[in-house]
């Protein structure tokens, strides 16, 4: 290889590391921004801001949704498996809405500890198979998760 | 330096290539589509959570794994154009941009058109889809830069190192979704373990996956072609090729 | 028969979102095909109307 294309590759490897290095300290520095959604636990540990409307995620409980019957107003509760939250809604909810369902809603929290929601939107897992097959598993005694409410470390 | 292969970095030998390989591909392909829109909206089951919006799936994903892979052969051959100025990666690279600009908005049509019904909305600005955004821009970024340089060789140096730039972003599109919480699903077919897809559904989304592949590489060909010409203008083969006389 | 087909056309109720995706999809590809098909040939065509032009200024 000729000392003039050497340089040239030299530049190219120095761009896309540069490049790259540069991005990952951005990122860093910018990690909080980029969670979509915080968890109950999160919550819990008063990571969540308290003044201004923030996203919770996590799975619906299961017998914790109660539905007014006389408006949209309904209200349930929020896991990640160690801690809950309850979320109050008015408004449509996604098709995907259910118990055992990841949810992500976005809101305020409220002195109460209650959390107001804006907005509710369904997180769907990264499974897919036929329903035979989900009940199937269900009968088998495996247990199925509607959604992911994994959360960013 | 490409050894047995070297003959076909010269434009006029890369050029037939492309012309002999373009009809098989794109015969081969129509053949997958075909087969694969049958399986994915006939064949494959209704998923047990999103019914029959999941086949979606089937446009949405093969889409989007596309528009990562096609900017990946734009940046590399951007590269080799640039270190070993090979005539023809120039004119792979920049028939890359238009056909990378396309399947990223398809993803992010497709996706949006899924995500209504299932999430409750059109679009979030979680980093999944912000990075998938920033990727059709950066296909933009490039096609502009070829317009706007004049002199072929000095645009595509240009685009050659914006490409390179943005390679960071291709990493970041897809691990967002395990780095961070996101409102998008983690990853279903490239999963550590075994993908978390029935077989019956998985099956259809990899022959959709390479109907588009060799989509790709036909309408490749078919650019490349357009590019070389217009590359090679002043040169006797292709002034007997505008003269009609194709194999003379 | 008819049923069959209504059921399929229906999907399960996202019949405009599935079509709809499925329908884009479609366009853009045969778009990304059929365009550089044009341009090759309109390329050829003005290569070969400009040595014309010069062929008779000689």
């Amino acid at each position: 290889m000729n000392p003039r294309r050497r340089k040239i590759l030299f530049s190219v490897i120095f761009i896309v590391a540069g490049v790259g290095v540069a991005t990952a300290l951005v990122l860093k520095a910018f990690q909080e921004n980029l969670l979509y959604f915080y968890s109950p636990s999160q919550i819990a540990s008063g990571e969540a801001p308290d003044s201004r409307l923030f996203r919770v995620g996590g799975m619906v409980v299961d017998d914790s949704v109660v539905r007014d019957p006389n408006s949209l107003k309904v209200s349930f509760d929020l896991t990640d498996t160690a801690h809950t939250v309850t979320v109050q809604y008015n408004g449509i909810l996604p098709d995907l809405f259910r118990e055992g369902q990841g949810i992500v809603a976005n809101g305020q929290l409220q002195d109460g500890g209650v959390f107001v929601a804006k907005e509710v939107l369904a997180k769907h897992d990264e499974n897919y198979m036929p329903p035979e097959v989900a009940e199937a598993l269900e009968n088998a005694g495996a247990e199925v998760q509607y959604g992911d409410y994994k959360t960013g470390k | 330096m490409f050894g047995p292969l070297d003959k076909y970095a010269a434009p006029e030998r890369f050029y037939l290539l492309c012309k002999s390989m373009g009809p098989w591909l794109s015969a081969i392909s129509l053949l997958l589509f075909l087969v694969g829109l049958y399986g994915g909206l006939v064949y494959a089951p209704s998923d047990y959570q999103q019914g029959d919006s999941f086949r979606i799936i089937y446009v949405h994903v093969p889409s989007a794994w596309m528009s990562m892979f096609v900017y990946v052969v734009m940046a590399v051959s951007g590269a080799m154009g640039l270190i070993w100025k090979v005539k023809i990666s120039d004119a792979i690279a920049r028939s890359c941009a238009p056909l990378g600009a396309a399947f990223t908005f398809l993803a992010l049509a497709t996706g949006s058109i899924w995500g209504k019904p299932m999430w409750g909305t059109w679009w979030v600005w979680d980093a999944r889809l912000t990075s998938e955004l920033i990727l059709l821009f950066l296909y933009f970024g490039y096609m502009a830069l070829q317009a706007a340089i004049e002199d072929r060789r000095m645009a595509a140096r240009a685009g050659a190192i914006l490409a390179l730039a943005g390679l960071i972003n291709i990493p970041i599109i897809h691990y967002s979704v395990e780095w961070w919480s996101t409102l998008h699903q983690g990853p279903t077919v490239s999963k550590m373990d075994a993908p978390s897809i029935h077989t019956s559904m998985l099956i259809p989304l990899l022959i959709m996956f390479l109907a588009f592949k060799l989509y790709f590489f036909a309408v490749l060909c078919m650019r490349a072609r357009c590019e070389i010409i217009e590359q090679e203008k002043n040169s006797r083969w292709v002034k007997q090729l505008a003269r009609g006389g194709v194999d003379s | 028969m008819m049923e069959q087909l209504n059921e399929f056309v229906h999907m399960g109720g996202y019949a405009s979102y599935v079509w709809s995706a499925f329908g884009l999809s479609v366009v853009i590809l045969m778009a990304g095909f059929y365009l550089p098909m044009q341009k090759e040939k309109s390329i050829l065509q003005k290569i070969r109307k400009n040595l014309e032009r010069m062929e008779r200024s000689k």
